[in-house]
């Protein structure tokens, strides 16, 4: 009994030494994928170009008060439907991409959509990614009932199909911001439960789990020192296919008139602003979508090259 | 195999419960469809308590519930209260127009990605390759319905090649179609692609190409029914994101189908074409999704069920 009780200390003793050298070759570790990280991301010129055009959409977004060349909100009904620029004789420098329906300036819209469009994408994916690593971490890690429960919400989720849920969402209360958020966190929280849920099954297996449940760790702490940074990854890559998922989700919802109020300017709503003018002020529509399309392919660019640094197994190319 | 479909089976109908129980509860928070349907006649109190016996919205939502699941499974949704017709009627009615418009934009996206997946795959690291890379990505970069709209004002507007909305003939369908498909043809091209080239560093096409096979038939035999797989999965999970984009094509093209009727029965407070068109197109994606999981066990005989 002694004996044995001197033996689990010794390697207990053992244990910790040799987690704080792997806490320090891990730091190590980290520190040389950083590196490695950059000195890629210089020899990959699609991913330089996904940054380029992020950095130019946020920088739109952080400081739109000091480059938008008008108020977006200001109406001049003299300045209706004014083409862009280059379109003889109405186009002027004034308004560089035109204006819509009411006379505010598109481009001044499109620059103050960019705050409100990446801002709900951002909460809203954060606030699924809580939700959804929470249940697919319970799901994981206890199995039997709690799993079931959450699995079944899953495939209800997978099989109700999310544009009409939102309209009946928006039809209760209304289209708003808030409801917009909550409406994009229920429709994406299911991903990362599923990933998660997966990782951590093949996770608890391993035995540096097994080690740390016999050493009489808690179940938080489990989850939180040897489960998380393990699909730490995983989530990252999930965030950002999300990001862009929700912008071209955001959209669409907004175009269905279930967005934001109609006072706010997002890249969708101005989509479905111009929708009754695509017969004679095709800007009105041209403009907002090339500026989703240009973030999204940037988001997705980027993307593809954090799936290459942090995950060699799912690589691409 | 039969244990796996019971359960399948067995989960389904758990979904399906969850999800008419879902909408059934929803719908009801939406507003109340009496007072719109006599909003014209200025209705006594009487005219409305009598308007909600007729369609049974008198008694208590559970007693609703149960009364409504009871009728459902014998397939009778309840009346439209805009139509007085049968609700799962009225939905069937549109169905096809629906399931057309997606199976084509399906074919679009297949028809699109293949060969440009494979080529992309064979010519690795080419300008064709990173050409086709970048397109795939834009394809999965836009709104189905803003690509619709941008092939509106092209073709429809300017160039009057193809007619801008309704239904009738082929060339109706080829604008709502390439846009609904288009995000699926980009992710379609990138996972074959990636697919592909898994499938040909294994040791096996080293082995067939080896023993002397043809390139077209290493690729056809060999690489690209194993690189399938991942394909499939894929097809099957984005038919529901087919459909729900379906929605907004469908309002965008005023294109006849379930996605136009629901959006319109929502905004009319129609009850039971909203439950009925709910709960279809979820047996639609849980049927599509299970037969996807049957097709892996033809395409790959290493997979079994149990």
């Amino acid at each position: 009994m002694a004996s044995s009780t001197q033996a689990n200390s010794a390697a207990l003793r053992a244990e910790l030494s040799a987690s704080q050298a792997a806490e320090e070759a891990s730091r190590a570790r980290s520190r040389r994928r950083w590196r490695r990280a950059l000195h890629s991301l210089r020899r990959d010129p699609s991913a330089i170009f996904g940054l380029i055009i992020l950095s130019i959409v946020v920088f739109a977004a952080l400081f739109a008060p000091w480059i938008s060349p008008h108020d977006p909100g200001l109406v001049d009904p003299l300045k209706r439907l004014l083409p862009p620029f280059w379109s003889e004789p109405q186009g002027s420098m004034e308004h560089i991409l035109g204006t819509d329906a009411v006379g505010r300036d598109i481009l001044s819209r499109i620059i103050y959509g960019a705050r409100i469009s990446l801002g709900v994408s951002l909460i809203s994916v954060f606030l699924s990614s809580v939700v959804g690593i929470t249940l697919g971490l319970i799901a994981g890690y206890y199995g039997r009932w709690p799993d079931a429960i959450i699995m079944r919400l899953v495939d209800i989720q997978l099989a109700y199909p999310l544009i009409l849920f939102a309209i009946t969402v928006a039809a209760i209360f209304g289209a708003s911001l808030r409801n917009l958020i909550v409406v994009l966190v229920i429709a994406n929280w299911v991903t990362y439960t599923r990933v998660v849920r997966g990782e951590v099954l093949v996770r608890r297996q391993t035995q540096y789990v097994e080690a740390a449940r016999v050493n009489g760790c808690r179940d938080v702490r489990i989850i939180r020192s040897h489960i998380l940074p393990n699909v730490f990854s995983s989530i990252l890559v999930i965030f950002t296919l999300q990001v862009a998922f929700v912008l071209i989700l955001e959209s669409g919802l907004s175009f269905l008139g279930l967005g934001v109020e109609p006072t706010i300017p997002t890249w969708g709503s101005m989509l479905n602003e111009g929708r009754n003018y695509i017969m004679t002020a095709w800007w009105l529509e041209t403009f907002p979508g090339l500026a989703i399309m240009f973030t999204v392919l940037g988001i997705n660019l980027l993307g593809d090259w954090i799936r290459d640094v942090l995950d060699p197994q799912l690589r691409i190319d | 195999m039969w244990n796996y479909l019971i359960q399948r089976l067995f989960y389904s109908i758990f979904v399906l419960i969850g999800i008419s129980l879902i909408v059934f509860i929803t719908v009801r928070l939406t507003g109340d469809p009496v007072a719109m349907l006599l909003q014209d006649g200025n209705p006594s109190q009487e005219d409305l308590d009598e308007m909600r016996r007729l369609l049974d919205l008198d008694k208590p939502v559970p007693v609703q519930y149960v009364n409504f699941l009871a009728k459902a499974v014998t397939g009778d949704f309840g009346r439209s209260f805009r139509y007085s017709t049968p609700a799962l009627g009225l939905v069937l009615e549109r169905m096809p127009a629906t399931l057309k418009l997606t199976l084509a934009a399906m074919s679009v996206a297949v028809l699109i990605a293949f060969p440009l997946g494979i080529i992309s795959a064979v010519s690795r690291g080419s300008p064709l390759d990173f050409g086709v890379r970048l397109v795939s990505l834009i394809g999965i970069s836009m709104p189905n319905f803003w690509l619709g709209i941008i092939l509106i004002i092209i073709f429809g507007v300017n160039l009057r090649w193809l007619p801008v909305s309704g239904s009738g003939g082929l060339k109706y369908l080829i604008m709502p179609a390439i846009a609904l498909g288009s995000a699926l043809a980009g992710t379609l091209t990138r996972l074959l692609r990636s697919s592909m080239l898994d499938v040909l560093s294994d040791d096996y096409i080293r082995t067939a190409r080896a023993k002397g096979l043809s390139g077209r038939m290493v690729l056809t035999r060999h690489a690209l029914r194993n690189a399938l797989i991942p394909v499939l999965t894929i097809l099957g999970l984005q038919f529901g994101l087919l459909l729900g984009g379906a929605v907004i094509i469908e309002n965008v093209f005023a294109w006849p189908g379930v996605g136009r009727l629901v959006v319109t029965s929502i905004g009319l407070r129609d009850y039971p074409v909203v439950q009925a068109s709910v709960i279809l197109l979820a047996v639609i994606l849980l049927t599509v999704n299970l037969l996807v999981d049957l097709l892996y066990t033809v395409v790959d005989p290493r997979v079994t069920l149990d």
